[in-house]
């Protein structure tokens, strides 16, 4: 198998390094930018299968390299920022990342989301049966099991579970699901959102005060996560 | 007090407030003039300049000075309704009267000025103070982990020599001095965030229960060695709160009773709701705090008098700027049977929808 190309897009050269070192030693190829123009360029020119892109660059505000990126860029984008600024984030989410982390992240979290990302990535269809620890969700049948034994969730909370198994491992943003799900005038509704998400918890979680599958992203939204 | 809230006043408008206070002197005078003489009448003149001194900015008052002369020269010296003076003797009582009104003035307004320059001169040596405090607490909070950093990284670097379990320590050294630095710099940010006013809540419906936990969660995960208990009605409503910054108070109050209490406490943390008041409480079994020492924890890098575990003393303060910020307010009280209390009181829209059994 080919060894995955990612290209880190971060003004700041120890950051690069750091990444440089960390990424090989994972057996990724490593690509590096040191501002927004360069960056789009080797995009352009090498097409990784990912992209780390620093959101504070000295050229250009990577939210408009993110759009430009997203013209024609279709593979996984993981936004790196150094500002826990929720807006910030959602707003990239909705640019078209597909995940992020926050500055200081560790470098374990880092390398798990690029895992999680590139797996996904790696298959052009769906997997029809998705897992998240004792939950199997069959996409093809419809149906959703734990432990064996049919959960039965009411048509709002499949629609909800299968939105968040069809992007496993991803953040979906509270409008993005309220509108997904319950439509665009829906989209300030969310109590909905939160009293579902509950109510889900408690048909698949084994903890559902300790949520292990649909995991909380505060301010943001929730991310699934499959086993 | 009166004399503050004056000099807040536009010179313009000073200078209205003095010509009513000459007009009204000027009035008064006409009707006691024919009991007590003219020469009586410049006293009362005097009394007014002497007012306006003390409240007015130096310009409005030599003008209050200069229009006094003028109008008791106008109405009460003879010939009268005329600047005109026939009088040798009116006249050199005409200029001893405007003389003693500008030094009377000018002398009124050094003193005010010397007294508001000593004003600013201490709370310039308070801010002084305050700034000396943060810069001892965080020059050895922030230089603290930046020397254990540069100190392994040296060792790891020039001596080859070193036992792996040697390395593999000092590499943790520089990991848990990268933790404590980033803990000082997320209070600073903080800290700075609230000074600016930057921080503007934005309420979203939010499931308290989830909150708590997820709160919990992220405490224990630094390793405790005491028992966190959650307590919240399994029908509590959803509450509109800011969900990110009641989760950094939170976990500031949960993780700070970690701190500070003795291995196997119990903290509990607990929600109520009656109508629209939410009360979150932290609380713990440890020692609690000095009884003299309440009031001012809260305070800016204040720091308890016995404790040895350093701190900026920034984050109670930290937590009760987050908590204000929000709308909401603070306490902490010591338990009867011992460990601290805490309790956050916020008013917040509720919302009880809670069940779509058949959607």
């Amino acid at each position: 198998m080919n060894k995955a190309k990612i290209l880190v897009i971060d003004d700041e050269v120890q950051l690069r390094k750091l990444l440089d070192i960390t990424l090989q030693s994972s057996d990724y190829n490593v690509l590096l930018a040191a501002d927004g123009r360069e960056g789009i360029v080797i995009a352009a020119n090498n097409r990784p299968d990912l992209i780390l892109l620093d959101l504070g660059l000295p050229d250009q505000n990577g939210q408009s390299v993110l759009k430009k990126l997203r013209e024609w860029y279709t593979n996984p984008i993981i936004i790196l920022s150094a500002q826990s600024n929720e807006e910030e984030i959602v707003m990239a989410l909705d640019n078209g990342a597909n995940d992020y982390l926050v500055k200081p992240y560790r470098t374990g979290e880092l390398m798990a989301r690029i895992r999680s990302l590139l797996r996904r990535g790696s298959t052009d269809d769906l997997n029809p049966v998705i897992t998240s620890g004792a939950i199997v969700i069959d996409l093809a049948s419809r149906l959703v099991s734990n432990n064996g034994v049919p959960v039965k969730l009411t048509v709002t909370e499949y629609a909800l579970l299968i939105l968040f198994a069809r992007n496993e491992g991803r953040v979906l943003t509270h409008q993005y699901l309220l509108k997904e799900v319950w439509g665009n005038s829906y989209i300030s509704q969310s109590q909905y959102l939160r009293v579902f998400i509950a109510q889900l918890r408690k048909k698949i979680e084994s903890d559902p005060n300790r949520p292990k599958i649909i995991v909380t992203e505060s301010g943001i939204g929730y991310r699934f996560v499959a086993s | 007090m009166l004399s503050l809230l004056v000099s807040k006043m536009s010179i313009a408008r000073q200078i209205a407030y003095s010509m009513l206070i000459v007009l009204f002197v000027s009035l008064l005078s006409f009707a006691v003039n024919s009991y007590v003489g003219y020469h009586v009448v410049a006293f009362i003149y005097l009394i007014a300049v002497s007012l306006v001194a003390v409240l007015f900015d130096i310009v409005p008052v030599l003008i209050t000075a200069l229009v006094s002369a003028l109008a008791w020269n106008f109405f009460f010296i003879a010939p009268y309704y005329t600047l005109y003076v026939s009088s040798p003797e009116d006249a050199i009582f005409l200029m001893t009267y405007f003389l003693i009104a500008i030094t009377g003035a000018t002398l009124t307004y050094r003193i005010r000025r010397v007294e508001r320059r000593a004003r600013d001169r201490e709370g310039r040596n308070n801010t002084i103070k305050l700034y000396n405090t943060l810069l001892n607490s965080l020059s050895h909070e922030l230089r603290t982990p930046i020397a254990a950093v540069m100190g392994a990284s040296e060792i790891l670097q020039t001596n080859k020599t070193l036992s792996k379990t040697a390395q593999n320590e000092l590499i943790t050294e520089i990991a848990k001095a990268a933790v404590r630095l980033n803990r000082q710099v997320e209070n600073l940010l903080n800290m700075s965030r609230l000074e600016s006013g930057f921080i503007q809540p934005r309420a979203d419906w939010c499931d308290i229960n989830e909150l708590l936990h997820a709160v919990v969660m992220s405490v224990e995960e630094n390793g405790i060695a005491q028992i966190i208990n959650v307590a919240v009605a399994p029908d509590f409503p959803l509450v509109k709160i800011d969900k990110g910054i009641m989760e950094q108070v939170l976990y500031n109050l949960v993780g700070n009773a970690t701190q500070y209490t003795p291995a196997n406490s119990i903290i509990d943390v607990i929600a109520t709701i009656s109508d629209n008041a939410l009360s979150l409480i932290v609380q713990d079994n440890g020692h609690g705090f000095p009884q003299d020492e309440i009031d001012k924890v809260f305070d800016k890098f204040y720091r308890l008098r016995h404790e040895q575990t350093g701190g900026t003393g920034l984050g109670l303060s930290i937590v009760k700027g987050f908590v204000r910020a929000m709308g909401g307010t603070i306490t902490l009280q010591n338990r009867d049977n011992g460990g601290a209390l805490f309790t956050i009181s916020i008013m917040v829209e509720v919302s009880y929808i809670k069940n779509f059994r058949n959607e």
